[in-house]
């Protein structure tokens, strides 16, 4: 802004605070939920004030030994499952769309264009839209209620891959042809240059697709059907019974709180390569 | 036996021809430049040195080894890329070390070399730098490092200079000379600058349209060039070229209505449809062989450029005198017989006369 004025400045901050308030409420209302007993939190008013049962209720939400209406299950088991679908989804996503823009911006072959072609008509296909013969080769695969079924179906990235595609149409032609005289072949040039060249794409993609992994809601309903499968995301779900039965909602709002916090810890801890990703062409 | 010798070489791009048939043989410790305007296929050419584009017809024989189906880790030969092509992520060391390490030497051999390639470009400080922290000229003598540290057999140099400014150039230039003087390796040097071709070539190809005009040495094209082409590239400004016919006696150029003395008659030509060629700086002011009327005059510093016309035809005088004319003016020009070049319109080929 070029203009200096004070009252402009107050305004500015003012519909700032309103908007950052407007987001925190409700998570602050989520913590405080979390820190009373199921009783008082359906008084009206409900308090506005962190309760003293804080350790008591993560305790019994991540061990299990809660008594609501709806499924107990442990929570910490469900933490361990998103967590390892999360990274694996991650991980592969970032390893196959690395590979396919390398093959797609580098190597001649028959049918290249197909192929991309193929990639890009994917981006149009989510897993919403294909939802059922997916789950259809899952469960024909056996792979229901498997961490292999949680994740090998979201892994194929067309996002992914473009994004790297772009970047390696960015690294000049020069560096390919000083690494084919220094004696680089192909997958020793990915190896030594395209990887550690892309690796602020990498920590952004990383976040991005964390995030993804850990808030997956609708494949995990229809894959898991046992307790101990259950993401967290799916768990706060079966902790809410239908009707008029006594939900723990103390117990339900630890769980979301404790569902936050992973990505939260990924997108703080990684913000600065995230950003970088993002806005750098680092060459 | 030449260590790097191109036969007929030849290049197309589907249809379109860009280099046809080249040969020169380059002799051991020799640095050959090859210039020419862009597009001409001179960086076409090294390309097909260095095994990035393939030969279409005609033989690359290096150290006597015909290398036309090898891959360019195999060639023999270090490459200087005008953008330099630095390993951004690698530390200055470690782009020196990398082709070395490919090849699989030992750590201690790795080292001796880069330190001594590193001593040699004065790199010693920066070897843990990375290439985003160095300067221009730093960059460029990195990328002669990767090469130098490869012991290769030849050199080649893609317009190595091209991105550095002016004053860096100059000076990056002759770090070249001494540093070829130095290793003493057979180099190929590609530049659109014919000041770099004139300074560091021992030979110069000139290249035009895919096709080498001519190859000499620099004063043989300087003194001696064989096509108009060569004539006007090399020079700054281009060489003076004339169009006209030679008088029955061969002692007058008769051309836009005026007569031309010559300094000697050329009886061999008489009568015959030339070009007549003088340098910008060996015409001088007030020898009465030429009037032309002055268009402009520009002062340089060291010299002046007087621009003349004859006719329709333009010629470009240029003087230390301090006294020059001024726009407007009529002038006359003179020229010694040794100034005069001969060229054929309808070839554009030289004429050699007596």
């Amino acid at each position: 802004m070029v203009e200096r004025r004070p009252a402009l400045a107050v305004l500015a901050h003012l519909v700032l605070a309103v908007g950052v308030a407007i987001v925190a409420f409700p998570i602050y209302l989520t913590f405080v939920a979390s820190t009373h007993t199921a009783q008082e939190i359906v008084q009206a008013p409900m308090p506005l004030l962190p309760g003293p049962h804080l350790v008591e209720n993560y305790t019994a939400a991540l061990t299990g030994t809660g008594e609501g209406a709806g499924s107990n299950a442990p929570v910490g088991r469900m933490m361990v499952v998103s967590l390892v679908s999360a990274l694996v989804i991650t991980f592969g996503k970032i390893a196959i769309s690395l590979l396919s823009a390398f093959a797609v911006v580098y190597f001649r072959f028959p049918l290249r264009g197909l192929c991309f072609w193929a990639i890009f008509v994917t981006l149009m296909l989510p897993v919403e839209v294909r939802i059922g013969p997916t789950y259809k080769v899952v469960a024909d695969l056996g792979m229901l209620n498997t961490y292999a079924g949680l994740t090998v179906p979201l892994i194929a990235s067309a996002t992914a891959t473009f994004l790297f595609r772009q970047f390696f149409l960015t690294v000049p032609d020069e560096l390919v042809e000083a690494a084919r005289i220094d004696g680089a072949g192909p997958m020793r040039f990915f190896r030594d240059v395209l990887v550690p060249l892309s690796r602020t794409s990498i920590a952004a993609l990383f976040v991005i697709q964390f995030i993804y992994g850990w808030n997956q809601y609708l494949w995990p309903l229809l894959v898991t059907t046992g307790e101990d499968m259950y993401p967290v995301v799916i768990g706060i779900k079966r902790m809410i019974a239908g009707g008029d039965a006594a939900v723990g909602w103390n117990l339900v709002m630890a769980t979301a709180i404790l569902a936050m916090l992973p990505p939260a810890i990924v997108v703080v801890l990684m913000q600065k390569w995230f950003v970088k990703g993002l806005v750098d062409t680092e060459k | 036996m030449a260590t790097l010798e191109i036969r007929d070489v030849r290049k197309s791009f589907g249809q379109a021809t860009v280099v046809h048939g080249v040969s020169i043989a380059v002799d051991k410790g020799e640095f050959v430049v090859i210039v020419g305007p862009s597009g001409c296929g001179k960086s076409t050419l090294l390309r097909m040195v260095a095994g990035l584009e393939e030969v279409s017809g005609g033989e690359i024989a290096i150290g006597g080894r015909v290398v036309n189906d090898l891959e360019p880790k195999d060639r023999d030969i270090a490459m200087v890329f005008q953008n330099y092509a630095l390993y951004p992520h690698m530390r200055v060391y470690d782009n020196m070390a990398y082709g070395l390490k490919i090849r699989g030497m030992s750590r201690e051999e790795i080292d001796g070399r880069v330190r001594e390639a590193a001593r040699i470009l004065e790199l010693e400080a920066l070897l843990d730098r990375r290439p985003r922290q160095l300067s221009g000229g730093q960059r460029q003598r990195v990328a002669m490092g990767r090469a130098i540290v490869r012991h290769p057999k030849v050199f080649l140099f893609d317009e190595p200079l091209s991105n550095l400014d002016a004053k860096l150039r100059v000076q990056m230039r002759l770090e070249l000379q001494k540093l070829h003087r130095r290793l003493g390796v057979t180099s190929l040097y590609v530049t659109h600058d014919q000041v770099e071709a004139m300074t560091l070539g021992q030979r110069i190809i000139v290249m035009n349209a895919g096709r080498a005009e001519q190859i000499g040495t620099p004063r043989e094209i300087y003194n001696r060039p064989q096509t108009t082409f060569v004539a006007g590239f090399i020079g700054s400004p281009p060489m003076n070229l004339i169009a006209g016919r030679l008088s029955a006696d061969g002692a007058e150029l008769l051309a836009e209505g005026e007569a031309v003395r010559l300094p000697v008659p050329v009886a061999s030509l008489a009568g015959r449809e030339v070009l007549l060629g003088v340098r910008p700086e060996q015409l001088r002011a007030g020898g009465g062989q030429l009037r032309v009327g002055v268009e402009m005059a520009e002062a340089l510093g060291a010299d002046h450029l007087v621009h003349c016309s004859l006719g329709a035809q333009s010629l470009v005088l240029r003087t230390a005198d301090e006294v020059t004319p001024v726009a407007g003016d009529s002038i006359t020009l003179g020229f010694d017989a040794g100034a005069v070049h001969w060229f054929d319109p309808a070839t554009t080929r030289r004429i050699d006369v007596g």
